[in-house]
């Protein structure tokens, strides 16, 4: 492929997003001309511009504007679509966050464009790209080409690998002055609720409870583990069901698919619907008390045993190995 | 006022996935209405019940989707539309293509959908139809309230929550915890027999097949093997997994 190659890099709480830099890798195996990254937002994007450049972006926009500050589908589109005109890229990639997943539909449905959600790997065969994406929450997969330019996908965090980091590289920086009217959507109010900040979707260690939490106290001592061990929490549809966790937290065929490097389940027994939604990590450690659980079959370590008791030791070993 | 939910209908998610030849086998699988449009069809009822509304439900799928749009009518919809397909549909772009056609004649005030389905799982559909429609969006909505041609939405933003204002015409697309949809009352389920379920097909619409991706293959998840279970206490037990984790997994 000779044409360009456009990324869609997320900025959350200042920092760039790590998926935008699995996106750069994603865009590079059409084997484009040149990946050019673009940044949105009300301002703050020069840090995040050259970290783009570090990692193997060829030329970064930046648009700023302030109805770029807080996400509407509006504003973003239209940003986009301006972008979108001036670099006429070929493939354009998105990460499968918040953003990506609302407004990526429109962009590919205002260019008469195809779109692959949720992949988790683009491969180069014989001339033709294929993407990798799960389906049924990941109980099957299915390999998707496109039959026409532009493409658009958006990809899933934690799957395809970084570019390489190269200390002195740099690439060039452009501003693009954007035109934004008609806005049809107000942000009244950003309710935070995560603690951290650190995304369910793209975090690297996932400590998540079941019913044999019993409750708060329990989601307490995984919130505890996952601080330790810089991961976020999630939960089983029968901790939420009964009102342990938040349905944010879910993980499952409803709710979130995860795929961490380390998925640490606590008290979940490991319905088919809940391993549907994290069968795909890495590294998977069961603590249950019932031997018999189905979790114990698709996790690599396993601790019979109560979680009340596993956990706060493993805190206190994990604490000390952090110290050493 | 007008609202129209679309839905789709989906393997229920306690089923298995088999894939033979780069197929899903759909034999002897229980479907459901995929969980998040039935979290939209459920608050397009309630809209109706609390004011004056017509409450359309559209799908595009093979025939055995009628269950699913039966259920809907016993949850309280008023009619429903399928657009035929042969086979399930897959391209998002041509499904957009056909239910936007649908969308347009229709005209709604308020058109709901699911964040996502949790088979095919793209979360393009419904934001495509929107987009050719013109209409405006609010997507992953918690909580919805609707006050004349006013909208006021909570919407999930990866675990945070985001209140936004829009007016109608607009696209939602529900997140789970929107409601906890009812079951159909027997009553329901009868009246649902006898109310109106239009066929259409594609050809009808005047779309030509044009999809923008293909599926190549289909295949099922490498299996994962049962791994180690560890013994001892609760303290060896733990203490021998963070070495496990620290030297032989080296994830942490």
């Amino acid at each position: 492929m000779a044409g360009k190659a456009l990324v869609v890099a997320e900025v959350k709480g200042g920092a760039l997003r790590q998926v935008a830099l699995e996106a750069i890798t994603a865009g590079r195996r059409f084997e484009p001309s040149e990946v050019i990254a673009v940044l949105l937002g009300a301002g703050g994007l020069d840090e995040p511009a050259a970290a783009l450049g570090r990692r193997g972006a060829d030329r970064i926009v930046i648009v700023e504007h302030e109805s770029l500050g807080a996400y509407t589908p509006d504003a973003y589109l239209q940003a986009l679509l301006q972008v979108v005109e001036r670099e006429a890229p070929e493939v354009i990639v998105f990460g499968h966050t918040a953003i990506g997943r609302d407004v990526a539909p429109r962009l590919a449905a205002r260019l008469g464009a195809g779109m692959v959600s949720d992949a988790v790997d683009v491969r180069s065969e014989g001339g033709e790209v294929r993407i990798v994406r799960p389906i049924y929450a990941g109980k099957a997969f299915e390999v998707r080409t496109f039959t026409d330019r532009p493409a658009v996908l958006s990809i899933r965090p934690n799957n395809l690998p970084l570019p390489d980091e190269a200390a002195g590289r740099t690439a060039p920086v452009e501003r693009l002055a954007v035109d934004l009217k008609d806005l049809r959507s107000i942000v009244r109010e950003v309710v935070k609720k995560t603690a951290q900040g650190v995304d369910l979707a793209e975090a690297r260690v996932v400590v998540a409870g079941g019913r044999g939490t019993k409750g708060e106290e329990g989601f307490r001592l995984l919130r505890e583990l996952a601080d330790v061990l810089g991961g976020a929490v999630g939960a089983s549809r029968g901790a939420c069901d009964a009102g342990y966790a938040d349905y944010a937290l879910q993980i499952g065929q409803t709710g979130k698919v995860v795929t961490p490097d380390l998925y640490i389940a606590a008290g979940i027994s490991g319905a088919i619907q809940h391993l549907a939604g994290m069968s795909g990590s890495k590294v998977i450690v069961a603590i249950n008390k019932d031997p018999e659980a189905p979790i114990f079959q698709v996790a690599d370590y396993g601790i019979v045993g109560d979680l009340f008791e596993v956990v706060p030791i493993l805190i206190e070993e994990f604490k000390k190995v952090k110290v050493s | 006022m007008k609202i129209i939910v679309l839905m789709k209908q989906t393997f229920d998610t306690e089923e298995k996935v088999v894939v033979e030849g780069g197929r899903i086998k759909e034999d002897g699988v229980q479907f459901i209405i995929n969980p998040y449009d039935e979290y939209a069809v459920e608050e397009a009822i309630r809209i109706k019940e609390a004011g004056e509304a017509e409450v359309v439900v559209l799908s595009y799928g093979p025939p055995r989707v009628e269950e699913a749009l039966r259920k809907a009518l016993a949850m309280g919809a008023d009619r429903a539309i399928l657009v035929e397909a042969e086979a399930p549909p897959v391209d998002e772009a041509f499904v957009a293509d056909v239910l936007a056609r649908v969308v347009e004649k229709e005209a709604p005030d308020l058109l709901l959908a699911g964040y996502f389905s949790v088979d095919n799982g793209g979360g393009q559909v419904a934001l495509r139809v929107a987009e050719r429609l013109g209409l405006n969006h609010i997507g992953a909505v918690l909580k919805l309230s609707v006050d004349g041609r006013k909208v006021r939405a909570e919407r999930d933003a990866e675990g945070d929550v985001e209140i936004v204002e829009a007016e109608l015409p607009l696209l939602v697309t529900a997140q789970q915890g929107l409601n906890d949809p009812r079951y159909p009352s027997l009553p329901g389920i009868m009246k649902a027999k006898k109310k109106p379920l239009e066929r259409i097909s594609p050809a009808d619409l005047g779309v030509e097949r044009a999809e923008k991706t293909t599926v190549v293959d289909r295949f099922a998840p490498p299996k994962r093997e049962a791994g180690k279970i560890l013994g001892g206490t609760a303290e060896e037990a733990a203490r021998e997994l963070v070495r496990l984790l620290r030297e032989e997994a080296k994830v942490v």
